[in-house]
């Protein structure tokens, strides 16, 4: 594992499998009547947002308090963010007050990974979003999802994803998930397929680890989960597809095209769902449908994320981790803490 | 008068002769001179080249002395070796009227440390709608020969039209920034693999070519000139080649950075590297290289793009469009260039003196090295080898992408009408 997670590109087929496994170990404590762990406590995590995202920034809370880690929460937006000085001052602010951990979600891509590698601040830095860029973690939680789905519970620990067929449908060009998730699943050994209208595909995917479509019925049948992004209704107006209408008549899923996957194949939607154009009621409250798993799931990914970036157990000394740089090989990567007995 | 004596510089590359400065111009080129009194500068092999001139350059004053000012940077293009610099318009406010034209071209004299040419702005407030009074500048005492809208695009067809055909009354050239604003709004590097996996707006080059196609029809139209500004993309050299091949009277320059750097840098999500137009593919940049050597591209011009440190020390997307060249130029010409033996010194001293003084008719600069002439010259180790450290700047601002590159060259002496204004390495 690298000090920080900026991209899910920067994850080996090792550090993922360890990641969802320990995410396995996370979920039984969501069981347990009492659901937290002392790991991480007199540890500070800020949740620094300049961007919205109700749903991600709870979700990273409910891991932090359930690794009993000291939780501040930062909402920029609305703030002077002008000339992007806050980002900076807000780190240096952070920095100074001995902060371990930030989990940024910031509209501008690539602004994780400034804060990462400028010097500004000593932090690990976690991406919880960051413009059309990357996030990680929602590849994690979907990853995990999928191998729980697919390879079930107990039989998935130590699996990656290999032979898994995943198409991804919609927006991809601006969808930070995509990218995420064709990096993660490609890592994971799965296929990944991506289907959409041409102008929603970015220049150059044809170079990505994964196929392209523009046909969502002919691929259906071959796929073990499809996973639908976001539309934003304003991109009509941009003029990336016509109509709502044909939108959903070409890449919508209904019931009918449901019909078309095999048994097993589940379907997957990052939320907020949209209902009507680009996933119909019927699909969405089907029992193949795992969006509300997904929000569970990811609590379990962020926390294991929290615990093998924050070093676990350890005393809780600030400044005491080894500047190691983002992209060291995987050999020489430091160890993990396991799970002593009493935090199971 | 004072006369200096270079002893033992090679000419524009050729074997090493001595030239001899009596005040204000060159008096004699040869072997084996010697002058009565002259103060001595030991060239041993060094390579004396015309005094470089800037078609391009962003001095920031009026408006962002914070940035850089008329005595900051050309203080900065005396360090680089240039003579003269042409003045880009989009000062606060616009170099629009004779007034701003004046008092740019006042500075640039009594700072003294090269000639400071303004160029005017086609449009009233870069604004695209109506002409600013071109014939009014060029009347003033500045005389402004180049007019730009740089940093935008002159994108309406009728306005470019008649800036073209207005300017033929006193020979003047417009100098377009090209890029098509719709196809790169919102755009913050080069469209391609590297944008979409960084997920920055893509900039595609066709909303560079589109324009510069457009342009070389619209000049062949009406029988003007027009030069392109930073030329970034292969095909944008493969429109010049065609439009120059069929007598269409357009010229265009190239950057220092887009013939060394890709927009693979990007990846480090550095704002240092964020420019416009951006930083493009490899394939990219060997086409302009060549393009350069074999003339299509007629010059090399830096768009020096000073801003202050906190306009760069942010996030990519709130970060400033822009890099510092000046004091850098010559070098990345040298490694991209000379090194790579797709140009002689003498083929340097045509892009980065000759022509671009031709173009902007900046008279009394690009002259030959021989007797008679403007004592305007430029000696350059090129034999150094040594890490760029921007500390060491004379520019107000330090926003170089060479920060520690290891680059060649590093110029020693420049002559202004045959003052020092760099001596030894040092500014007077
Ligand atoms: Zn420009």
């Amino acid at each position: 594992m690298h000090r920080h997670l900026i991209s899910a590109a920067d994850l080996t087929r090792d550090d993922a499998v360890l990641i969802l496994d320990t995410a396995e170990e996370m979920a039984r404590v969501a069981a347990r009547p009492i659901k937290k762990l002392p790991t991480l406590r007199g540890r500070t995590i800020v949740n620094l947002f300049f961007e919205d995202s109700t749903r991600t920034r709870i979700s990273f809370e409910a891991a932090e308090k359930r690794l009993s880690a000291d939780v501040i929460n930062f909402t920029a937006k609305g703030s002077s963010v002008s000339k992007g000085e806050s980002l900076k001052d807000t780190a240096q602010t952070l920095e100074a007050m001995g902060v371990d951990a930030v989990v940024i979600r910031h509209g501008a891509s690539g602004a994780p990974y400034r804060l990462a590698n400028s010097g500004w601040i000593d932090a690990a830095v976690i991406n919880a979003g960051d413009g059309t860029h990357q996030h990680p973690t929602q590849a994690l939680l979907d990853a995990f999802t999928l191998r729980r789905r697919l390879t079930g519970r107990d039989t998935g620990l130590g699996q990656d994803l290999s032979g898994k067929r995943v198409t991804v449908v919609g927006d991809v060009l601006h969808s930070r998930v995509a990218r995420s998730n064709v990096d993660l699943l490609h890592t994971l050994g799965a296929e990944v397929t991506l289907v959409a209208p041409p102008t929603l595909l970015p220049i150059g995917v044809e170079s990505w680890p994964c196929a392209v479509s523009y046909d969502l019925d002919s691929t259906l049948p071959k796929s073990d989960a499809v996973m639908m992004l976001r539309v934003q209704r304003e991109r009509m107006n941009a003029a990336f597809f016509p109509t709502e209408r044909e939108y959903a008549r070409r890449y919508g899923l209904d019931g009918d095209r449901m019909a078309r996957l095999p048994g097993h194949a589940i379907v997957m939607h990052p939320g907020p769902m949209v209902r009507g154009m680009e996933i119909t009621a019927e699909v969405a409250d089907s029992d193949r449908c795992t969006a509300v798993e997904q929000v569970a799931n990811g609590v379990s990914i962020r926390m294991a994320v929290l615990y093998l970036l924050l070093g676990g157990n350890e005393p809780a000394v600030t400044h005491a981790r080894p500047s190691v740089s983002h992209h060291q090989p995987a050999d020489e990567r430091s160890a993990h803490t396991p799970f002593t007995a009493e935090e199971k | 008068m004072s006369k200096i004596l270079i002893r033992g510089a090679r000419v524009l590359g050729g074997e090493p002769q001595d030239v001899l400065i009596d005040g204000e111009t060159v008096a004699e080129v040869g072997t084996g001179l010697s002058a009565e009194g002259a103060e001595v500068v030991e060239a041993g092999g060094k390579v004396l080249l015309p005094g470089l001139v800037d078609l391009h350059t962003h001095l920031r004053e009026p408006g962002r002395e914070d940035s850089e000012t008329v005595l900051t940077g050309t203080r900065a293009a005396a360090s680089g070796g240039y003579t003269a610099v042409f003045a880009m318009a989009n000062t606060f406010p616009v170099a629009d009227t004779a007034g701003v034209v004046e008092q740019v071209w006042r500075l640039g004299r009594e700072h003294g440390y090269c000639d400071v040419q303004p160029i005017g702005a086609v449009t009233v407030g870069l604004e695209g709608r109506n002409l600013a009074e071109l014939g009014a500048m060029h009347e003033s005492a500045a005389g402004v020969t180049v007019f730009s809208d740089d940093g935008k695009c002159v994108d309406d067809a009728v306005i470019m039209r008649r800036a073209l055909e207005y300017v033929k009354a006193f020979g003047g050239v417009v100098a377009q920034h090209a890029q098509e604003p719709r196809l790169t709004e919102g755009a913050q590097m080069n469209e391609g693999v590297v944008s979409a996996e960084l997920g920055l707006g893509g900039w595609p080059a066709v909303a560079e070519e589109s324009v510069i196609a457009r342009d070389v029809l619209l000049a062949e139209h009406v029988g003007s000139r027009v030069h392109i500004c930073h030329l970034s993309t292969a095909g944008s050299v493969e429109i010049v080649r065609w439009a120059k091949s069929r007598g269409i009277r357009v010229t265009a320059e190239v950057t220092p950075h887009h013939l060394l750097l890709t927009d693979e840098l990007v990846r480090t999500y550095n704002p240092v590297y964020k420019v416009n137009p951006p930083l493009r593919t490899e394939r990219d940049v060997m086409a302009l290289r060549e393009a350069l050597a074999d003339g299509t591209i007629d010059i090399v011009a830096t768009d020096h793009a000073p801003h202050p440190h906190e306009d760069k020390d942010c996030e990519w997307a709130a970060a400033a469009m822009g890099m510092v060249g000046l004091e850098t130029a010559l070098s990345v010409v040298q490694e991209t260039m000379v090194d790579t033996g797709l140009l002689d010194w003498a083929g340097v001293a045509d892009r980065m003196s000759f022509r671009p003084a031709q173009i902007g008719q900046a008279t009394g600069h690009g002259r030959p090295v021989s007797a008679g002439e403007p004592a305007n010259l430029t000696l350059v180790d090129t034999a150094y080898r040594g890490q760029v450290d921007p500390a060491g700047f004379a520019s107000r601002s330090r926003n170089t992408p060479y920060q520690g590159r290891e680059l060649p060259g590093r110029v020693t002496h420049t002559w202004l009408r045959g003052k020092g204004t760099l001596v030894d390495g040092k500014l007077t």
